[in-house]
């Protein structure tokens, strides 16, 4: 996260990591909480691939909305958001998709992925800046 | 209900992990970062190759299912993200740098997924 907000507004460090925490630790939640809800159909992960899109938009949407307030984005940026979605476990599931002969579904879940995850980040950006005006 | 708040934790332990690694990488590389996003990058390998070990671990019965939880999706689930990965990406094309968004899309994807098979063939 590039520091580009007033040094007025920015945390100490120690109640930086303490909101990081707390956010980490809802997001992570979340985000088991939607895994057992979307359980893997046809060797697709249908829960990170869910958890990764709408974080994606909702980071997008949020750091450009709220880009001059630092605790709000530690709190719910680095803390709740980036904490409910994963890149580990994307990385894993590609890996034992490859591992397991299953290339098209592999190259399938990686393109979605990505062409999901930026576009994802690309609509929340266009919508928090339309607001702005 | 404990489980959930053990992974809840892990995961909380893991973002704050994150944004103090974060905050080394940038202040290691200082200006030398040619405005790439390489702590995003050293995070999400890093926390591939762990969860690489940590679910071939428990494939072999060596790691019990509980831990697998609090560990893999509790502590690097919550230490990696996908979301900095995009929104990185996002401001290398907002910044005119078009080029480097398929490679920042595409390389640390492919960077990490060997981190994973590395990190399984270490435990496995």
């Amino acid at each position: 996260m590039t520091t580009t907000t007033a040094r007025r507004d920015s945390p100490g460090h120690g109640l930086a990591v303490a909101l990081v925490l707390l956010g980490g630790f809802v997001g992570t939640l979340a985000r088991y909480g939607v895994s057992l809800l979307l359980p893997v159909t046809g060797g697709w992960p249908l829960g990170t691939l869910a958890v990764n899109l709408t974080g994606a938009f909702a980071l997008a949407w949020l750091v450009t909305r709220f880009a001059d307030d630092a605790r709000l984005r530690l709190l719910l940026g680095t803390g709740v958001v980036s904490g409910y979605t994963t890149y580990s476990t994307l990385a894993v599931e590609l890996e034992r998709l490859l591992a397991d002969g299953r290339a098209v579904t592999a190259v399938s879940y990686a393109v979605v992925s990505l062409v999901g995850g930026i576009g994802a980040a690309v609509l929340g950006h266009r919508l928090a800046t339309r607001g702005e005006r | 209900m404990t489980l959930a708040l053990l992974i809840g934790l892990a995961g909380g332990v893991g973002s704050a992990l994150r944004y103090l690694v974060d905050q080394a990488v940038v202040r290691l590389l200082a200006d030398r970062d040619r405005g790439l996003p390489w702590a995003t990058f050293v995070i999400n390998v890093t926390g591939s190759f762990a969860l690489g070990t940590i679910t071939a671990a428990a494939s072999t019965g060596a790691l019990a299912d509980d831990t697998r939880l609090v560990l893999g999706v509790g502590l690097c689930g919550g230490y990696t993200t996908f979301a900095t990965a995009m929104v990185d990406t996002l401001r290398l094309g907002l910044g005119g740098r078009r080029g480097w968004v398929v490679v920042n899309l595409v390389g640390p994807l492919v960077c990490c997924a060997a981190a994973a098979a590395l990190g399984w063939w270490v435990a496995a």
